[in-house]
This record gives structure tokens, sequence and C-alpha cells, in this order.
């Protein structure tokens, strides 16, 4: 396996302020790696300083290109699909809508519209929805449509941002169930950033620890949850 | 009875003029929160643009597209050069940003064309059309008949089209709009293109009225403010109530209510702003904005 996202060394900032302190870390092709850490550890500035939402230094390669400096909206079209805490739906659009606008950039009609139901097949409840305003949604059907928006990119690398944030526990499961799917299935990279370390770690193959903006340690998902410190201070037992 | 209708009638054909411009700027506040203080100066500039092509010997139609062109490139251009280095600054730098195009363009026409008033043609002609026993102007008709199928030409592109979706959806969240790889910069300039496109609509529609010269527009923005308050800032189909609303009201109050008459005509606009930002300051339609500190 090589790496779909190599990032080193990379540093962001917000004005004057440095919230990320040098980070090294990959994402394998076709594999799912995940940030773990606590508030303020810099989880979402790192997905954040990816798509280019925020001011950056180090590089930041995307299968073999440099993507640090480039506009938030040409990463998008280079293929990296960001699913952002707290969803960012398009609130006074339709469900429909909301999934067209994800393959904006899209030029392949028909396909465009296979991955619709293709969606529709992942989530069933927004076929039943896909009229109805997205704001509307209950939070775990508005998730759901956030990941949905991002796959009708068809991205190679996906970004998700506290996907089981504010969600009842059934539901996360769900949602982790069929992001596992979907990794399995169209062999779409994934970056998961999570404060929920155990459900994180089971749905990973790798992880890396951030503490205040450094990774502390990286390594395959299990070792990560063999790990004593990791266990007491994340997983809590 | 009949000059109640006739009254209405010249109301309408009004507040279309106020409904379109109060269109530009409500498309322009909703994906900015800014208000385009020069939009009626953009307007009367486009007009003047269309009066010099009439003269030149272009037919009035030929002349009246490449107008729109011309606006639509213009307000693109605008935005690209002299909005978008402004477009995260503080709201006040805006303000006088646009202040400061109003008094360009303003200029700008006068130093151009002169400050002397010119006639402007109507393409529907000066004759009385006969509807019962009443007499409505022709011109009146027409106004709200374009400014009606522009009106419905651009909603059906904001409702149907992939690029209308796009730029719904850059005003209402950019950020996502971004992140499904939208050029959300690119769509504010559309958005202004579209909303000086609409501008030179509504000055060719006026000018055969009220005569075309520097200040053509200046009382007309007055009016449109007082549309889109009403309508709701946030909502352009209540913007485009609240343009034939305002228009109704305005010509009735100067015929039936005798104090009035023709010369505080622009009282009534005044009093709607303040009425509805003291009573009700998302307007009719619009939505209550709250913002967290």
């Amino acid at each position: 396996m090589s790496a779909l996202l190599s990032v080193q060394g990379l540093q962001a900032f917000y004005g004057q302020t440095r919230a990320l302190h040098g980070l090294d870390f990959q994402v394998e092709e076709s594999g799912i790696t995940t940030l773990l850490g606590a508030n303020g550890a810099g989880k979402t500035t790192t997905l954040r300083a990816v798509c280019g939402l925020v001011r950056t230094q180090g590089t930041i390669e995307f299968a073999g290109q440099r993507i640090d400096g480039k506009s938030t909206e040409d990463i998008v079209r280079m293929g990296i699909a960001h699913v952002v805490e707290g969803r960012g739906t398009f609130v006074n659009f339709s469900v429909e809508e909301n999934l067209r606008l994800g393959a904006h950039t899209r030029k392949d009609k028909a396909a465009v519209h296979d991955d619709l139901e293709q969606v529709y097949s992942y989530f069933p409840v927004l076929r039943q929805r896909r009229a109805q305003q997205a704001g509307t949604l209950s939070g775990g059907e508005q998730q759901m449509l956030a990941i949905s928006r991002a796959l009708m990119l068809r991205p190679r690398l996906l970004l998700l941002d506290e996907p089981s944030f504010g969600l009842a526990p059934l539901i996360v499961e769900e949602i982790f169930q069929i992001l596992a799917t979907i990794n399995r299935e169209s062999r779409v990279s994934m970056l998961v950033v999570e404060q929920n370390a155990s459900l994180a770690l089971g749905l990973a193959d790798h992880a890396f620890l951030l503490e205040t903006g450094n990774v502390v340690m990286s390594g395959a998902a299990e070792e990560i949850r063999q790990n004593d410190a990791v266990r007491q201070s994340y997983l809590g037992y | 009875m009949e000059i109640f209708l006739q009254q209405v009638m010249t109301g309408l054909a009004n507040g279309g003029i106020y409904a379109s411009l109060a269109l530009a700027l409500v498309m322009i506040y909703h994906s900015t929160n800014h208000l385009n203080f020069a939009q009626g100066e953009m307007a009367m500039f486009s007009t003047y643009i269309a009066w010099t092509l009439i003269n030149a010997g272009l037919p009035y139609w030929v002349a009246f597209v490449i107008t729109l062109a011309v606006s639509f490139a213009g307000g693109v251009v605008i935005e690209r050069v002299v909005v978008r280095p402004f477009e995260d600054a503080p709201v006040l730098n805006a303000v006088i940003v646009f202040i400061g195009l109003l008094v360009i363009f303003n200029s700008l026409a006068g130093w151009i064309w002169t400050y002397d008033i010119k006639q402007f043609p109507t393409p529907f002609g000066d004759h009385p059309v006969q509807l019962g026993n009443i007499f409505f102007r022709a011109h009146d008709f027409g106004a709200i008949g374009v400014t009606l199928f522009v009106l419905l030409v651009l909603w059906a592109f904001f409702r149907f089209t992939p690029l209308g979706l796009a730029m719904r959806a850059s005003a209402e969240n950019p950020v996502s709009a971004r992140l499904v790889g939208i050029r959300v910069g690119w769509m504010l300039a559309l958005g202004w293109g579209l909303a000086a496109l609409i501008g030179a609509v509504a000055g060719m529609m006026v000018a055969p009225v009220l005569f075309l010269d520097p200040s053509l527009m200046s009382g007309v923005l007055i009016y449109s403010f007082a549309a889109a308050l009403f309508g709701g800032i946030s909502s352009p189909g209540g913007s485009v109530f609240g343009g034939f609303f305002v228009g109704v009201a305005e010509v009735l109050s100067g015929t039936y209510v005798p104090f009035i008459g023709n010369d505080l005509k622009l009282i009534v606009a005044l009093i709607i702003i303040i009425g509805v930002l003291l009573v009700r300051p998302s307007g009719l339609f619009g939505k209550v904005s709250v913002s967290r500190v």
C-alpha cells in the first residue's frame, strides 16, 4: 500500500496563533486512518488544513501532488470530500438538491444518477426524505446526508470530522457500520477525526494520536488500542 | 373608480421598477450582507449606454440586449476589481466603497453625457390603451410585462439550473459551497452581473417616464430600499412584492391624501422604511436573523 495523503511538518495558523506545530501523518490508499485526541488537540484544524480552509506551512501531498497553498475549490476538485463537524448541510435546500450540489463539479451525468441511487441504498431514509428541506431532518439524518453529499463527489479521500457528534449511540453505530461498508465496496480512503476513540479504533486500520498540535503516537489501530496509556486516557478502562 | 384603476395601474408600473431594483439589492445583500448603495447609479449608467446606442441608430431591442450584456459584464468586473478586496472588511468599509461607486458613476455620467435632461424612447408607443372605458398608458403595460418576464426568467434560472442552484448554495453557506467545489468568488461576481442586468432593465423602463439625467435613479433607489425592507431584505420574492406594494402606495397616497400631492411622495417611502425598521425589521416575508456573539 502507498500513501494517498502524506503530510509533513504541517503547521496551521489562526491569525498569529499557531494551532498545529509540525504534524507528520499519512493516509494509505483505500485505508481508514483516524486522528484521535482530546478537545483542542488540533483534530478539526488538521482536516481544515488539508482542505485549505486555514493558513498552513509544511507540505501536504495528495496522490503525489502538492496541494498545500491550493484553493479549497481546487483541492475538492482533485477528489477530497470533507464532512465538517456540525455537518454543514444546506439547510434551506431539499435532500436531493443537497446531493446534486455534492456532484456539482462532475460532468458525467449518467454516473451521477447511479451514485444517487447508490447513496440512497446506503441510507434508505434519505430516499424517503428526498423532497424534504435538509434543515428539518433529524441530527442522524443530517449526518447521513452530509456523508452522502460528500460521496456524490466520488472522492478518493473522505475527511470525516466527528461523525458521531451529538447523535444517539444506536445511530452512531449504524453510521459507522455503513462507513465500513462504503470503504470496503468503493475503496474510498478515509481520514476520520473522533473524540470517541473506541469507535474510531474499531473502524480504522491506522491511528495517530494528537496532543496540543503534535502527533504523540501512531501505529496500527489494534496496537494503539492495546496501549496502556491510550486505554487509560481515551478508552477509559 | 376609473381614476382609481388608472392610478393603480401607474402604481404597478412604477412598482415593477422598484421591484426590479429591490431584487437587485436583495441578491447582493443575500450573498454578501452588504447593501449596494450604488445599485441605482449603475442602473442609470446602463440606461445612458442604451440611450447612446439608440441615438447611434440601433433598433430599440438590439440596444436593449446589448445594454443588458454590457451591464452584466460591468457588474462582474466591478465585483472582481472593486468589491472583492473588501469582501471580509468591516461593514463600514464596504459602505464607503459603495458610496464611492455611487459618486463616481454619477459624476462620470454627468461628465460624459452632461447633466441636461434627455428624452428616452419607449418601445411600446405613447398611445393610450383602452380597457373598457378606462385609458392606460401603453408604456405602463409594457413596463409591467417586461419586468414580470425578467423576474420569471430569473426565478426559473435560480430554481431549475445547476448554476442557479450553485449560486443559491454559495449565498446560503459559502464554506459548504466551497467544500463541494463551487467557486464561490465567481458566484458572487455572477450575482453582481445579474444585479446590474436587472438594474439596467429597471433603468430603461423608468427613463421614458422620468426622463434621463444623472439623478434618474436617486429617488427610485429610496423607493427600492423601502420595497426591499417592506418585503424582507432576506427574501427575493418578498422584495418583489414589496416593490409593487410601494409603487401602488406611492401613487395612491399622492392622489388621495391631499397634503402629500406630488411633492411629498418620497416621504411615503421614508415612512415605510422607518415603520418597518421599528415594527418588523425582518420585513413581511424575511427571516429573523440571529447572530451569536
